[in-house]
């Protein structure tokens, strides 16, 4: 595991995609979410390639979280909220009554857009999902865990002396790391992040920013952001939202060097949003 | 841009803004004098209330008590010579006590005055000195020198509390009765003395006599039976509204009826008790069982209320962390929400005790009011709580219990002071800034 993360490059150098067969993890089709009578989402329909970093952009309200939320069932927490259609994940539909969210979640991993670690110790955060789905049980698998999910996000050199202190008394940037470190414990397929680095300073956002593409060698990543600039440093594809109407998905370059449709091309050259 | 640059320089203040500013701190002024004068008048009063039952209530904590000197004759105490406590303790202990007064006032004689001369100590007298007996049993055929308690009306004069220069006819003792107890003074024989009764016995008909201890215990086994029944249906009821129930017209009306509930008069609570538990169901009258299950169903809307509000301050991205990593519903609240407002829900729980601590009225309904002088030993004896005795003793007509209704006011204030210190404690440890 150190071996990994020391032999990445940070500097940003792309990984080429190619190595990677660019396999379909996750297949939205038609998928349309209702907030009590208002329709949030119409018709959307998007796959989300293996091993690659997907970000959702679009002006504030156009449904992009709630999109995010369909992928790992979030929504069935709001009260009121319908999802219509189909999501597959590998091929297995999501949406179907018969699946047990606790196993998705535990596959689709989630960050919030606010830092929002439990009140416990730092070694509590992480260890909470791997002990409520039984992946461990002696406390050295328990550590073993700690640890590797917390030099994979990049957090260990700085609280290794401190699990026991409260998760809470971290940075914003280290809280959110903390997070991501607490997702990726039980080793899902998928990671979604929901504006993860907007309560964050522009170093803390770097960081962030350098991990997820890191993390995009063994994870797939979906990413809401509001900052077109973070769009195309760390996603390959890129997914246009606007009015709960997918308009545009496709390579990030091509999203920003050649949109297609018009409304894309005056949301990234700013002439709304 | 250019109204900006062209304007001329304004002065901070002019006259007329002047006196607005003043005419605002002014007013500010006043307002805060107003708001000071408030808390003064609140103060005030709490200071008259607690300055007036301390000093009448003080006194209740020291008894008078009187030196007898009583001889254990073996002839009389234990004729057959036994030594069997059992035997001894049958003996007529109220005419040993009654002969060793009238031995140190030789000279009182005919019916009247040896009563007069009786009344000088406690009708508790003769079992105070069984008790000292059958603890040293080689007193037997000595004299000793046993403390007795003085009588109620002697104890209330040697405290000042029945004045001395008042007509006879006007006094509660007699002039007879006050030349004996002088004497008995002037040798030594009266002192004041730290009042353990108070504290170790039940309700008595005799001042002197009298203690708090079988109504505070009665108010213990009541307020277990409430917080057993309380605290786990309100929290139950408080976690299930707030994290489970949908939102609908259901439980809006749960909502406001449990908002209802708080604020319905306690003495309801009492009619429901009389008309169900002990009509319908046959439970014990007088039982701390039926007070403690009145007092929960009056304490459990403040526990709901208290505990929605400390789950509601649970902020949602605790929830949403737990659920986006997989936790069921349940693990949520049990392993994350519930920990985190169980402070809050604690505090609530300790303020409707301490509500139902105090409590009287419901429990008048079930018969929680009967005089009863034995410390209640189950929750199905018959008890009264601190609050009932408080109210008992207030309408006693003996002198002896104006002293013991404020003495009792201050118990039960040292309860409930204690257990609001406690729920304070509680927030300010526990409380947490996300
Ligand atoms: N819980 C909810 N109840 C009702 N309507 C909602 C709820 N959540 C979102 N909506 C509505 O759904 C639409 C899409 O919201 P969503 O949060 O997905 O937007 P978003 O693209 O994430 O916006 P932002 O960039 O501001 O986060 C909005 O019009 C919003 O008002
Ligand atoms: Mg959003």
């Amino acid at each position: 595991m150190a071996n990994l993360a020391e032999t990445q490059t940070t500097e940003g150098v792309p990984v080429a995609n190619d190595d990677i067969p660019q396999a379909i993890r996750i297949a939205a089709e038609r998928v349309s979410v209702f907030y009590g009578e208002k329709q949030a989402l119409f018709d959307v329909d998007l796959d989300i390639a293996s091993h690659s970093v997907t970000s959702l952009i679009g002006p504030s309200g156009c449904g992009k979280s709630t999109f995010l939320r369909c992928l790992n069932r979030m929504n069935d927490t709001i009260e009121g909220c319908r999802v219509a259609g189909n999501i597959k994940l590998d091929g297995v539909e999501i949406l179907s009554d018969a699946l047990d969210v606790v196993q998705l979640r535990a596959r689709v991993g989630m960050v919030f857009q606010k830092p929002n670690p439990f009140p416990k110790s730092i070694a509590d955060n992480i260890t909470y999902a791997p002990r409520i789905h039984g992946l461990a049980t002696t406390k050295a698998d328990f550590d073993a865990i700690v640890e590797r999910s917390l030099r994979r996000a990049g957090l260990w050199d700085e609280v290794k002396d401190r699990l026991d202190e409260p998760g809470t008394g971290l940075s914003g940037g280290q809280q959110q790391r903390l997070c991501i470190a607490r997702a990726i414990a039980v080793q899902p397929e998928v990671i979604l992040m929901d504006e993860p680095c907007s309560a964050l300073d522009p170093i803390a956002t770097a960081r962030i920013e350098e991990l997820i593409d890191e993390l995009r060698q063994e994870y797939t990543i979906v990413i809401v952001t509001h900052s077109m600039q973070q769009a195309a440093r760390v996603s390959q594809k890129t997914a246009f939202f606007h009015l709960g109407i997918l308009v545009e998905e496709g390579e990030t370059e091509q999203i920003f060097t050649a949109p297609r449709d018009e409304r894309t091309q005056d949301y990234i050259t700013g002439r709304f949003g | 841009m250019t109204d900006i640059a062209t304007t001329v320089p304004r002065p901070l203040a002019d006259a007329d803004s002047a006196a607005r500013i003043e005419r605002r701190y002014r007013q500010e002024r006043r307002f805060r004098r107003i708001g000071l004068a408030a808390i003064c008048v609140a103060l005030g009063m709490l200071a008259i209330m607690l300055i007036t039952i301390v000093s009448n209530g003080y006194t209740a904590f020291i008894a008078t008590e009187v030196a007898i000197d009583v001889t254990f004759d073996p002839a009389e105490v234990d004729p057959d010579g036994t030594g069997d406590p059992a035997v001894i303790g049958r003996a007529n202990f109220q005419g040993l006590t009654r002969n060793a007064l009238r031995a140190y006032f030789p000279d009182v004689s005919g019916r009247t005055d040896r009563r007069d001369l009786n009344k000088l100590i406690s009708v508790g007298a003769p079992s105070t000195v069984r008790a000292a007996l059958l603890e040293n049993l080689d007193w037997m055929g000595t004299t000793q020198t046993i403390w007795v308690k003085a009588g109620a009306d002697f104890d209330s004069f040697n405290k000042g509390q029945i004045p001395r220069d008042v007509p006879e006819s006007d006094r509660r003792v007699n002039d007879n009765q006050v030349s004996w107890f002088d004497q008995l003074a002037a040798n030594g024989r009266v002192e004041k003395r730290f009042n353990g009764t108070f504290f170790s016995s039940a309700d008595s008909r005799e001042p002197e006599q009298a203690g708090i201890r079988g109504a505070v215990v009665g108010s213990f086994f009541t307020l277990i039976v409430t917080l057993l029944l309380a605290f786990p249906v309100g929290v139950m009821a408080a976690v299930y509204l707030e994290e489970f129930a949908p939102k609908n017209r259901w439980t809006d009306l749960i909502e406001v009826n449990i908002n209802n509930l708080a604020a319905v008069p306690s003495i309801v609570f009492g009619l429901l008790g009389l008309a169900v538990l002990l009509n319908l169901f046959g439970l014990p009258r007088s039982a701390p069982l039926v007070g403690g299950i009145v007092l929960a169903l009056m304490t459990l809307p403040t526990i709901i209320i208290a505990g929605r509000a400390s789950l509601k301050a649970v902020p949602p991205s605790i929830r949403e962390a737990a659920l986006g990593m997989g936790a069921s519903p349940l693990q949520t609240v049990t392993h994350h929400v519930l920990p985190l407002a169980l402070p809050g829900m604690l505090t609530g729980t300790i303020i409707g005790m301490a509500q139902a601590l105090g409590e009287t009225a419901p429990l008048l309904m079930i018969g929680m009011v009967a005089f009863i002088v034995d410390v209640p030993g189950s929750f199905t004896d018959p008890a009264t709580v601190l609050p009932v005795q408080i109210f008992l003793w207030a309408d006693a007509p003996e002198r002896g219990f104006v002293e013991k209704t404020s003495a009792a006011i201050m118990v039960l204030l040292a309860f409930l002071i204690t257990m609001n210190l406690l729920a304070v404690l509680l927030r300010k440890r526990f409380e947490r800034r996300w």
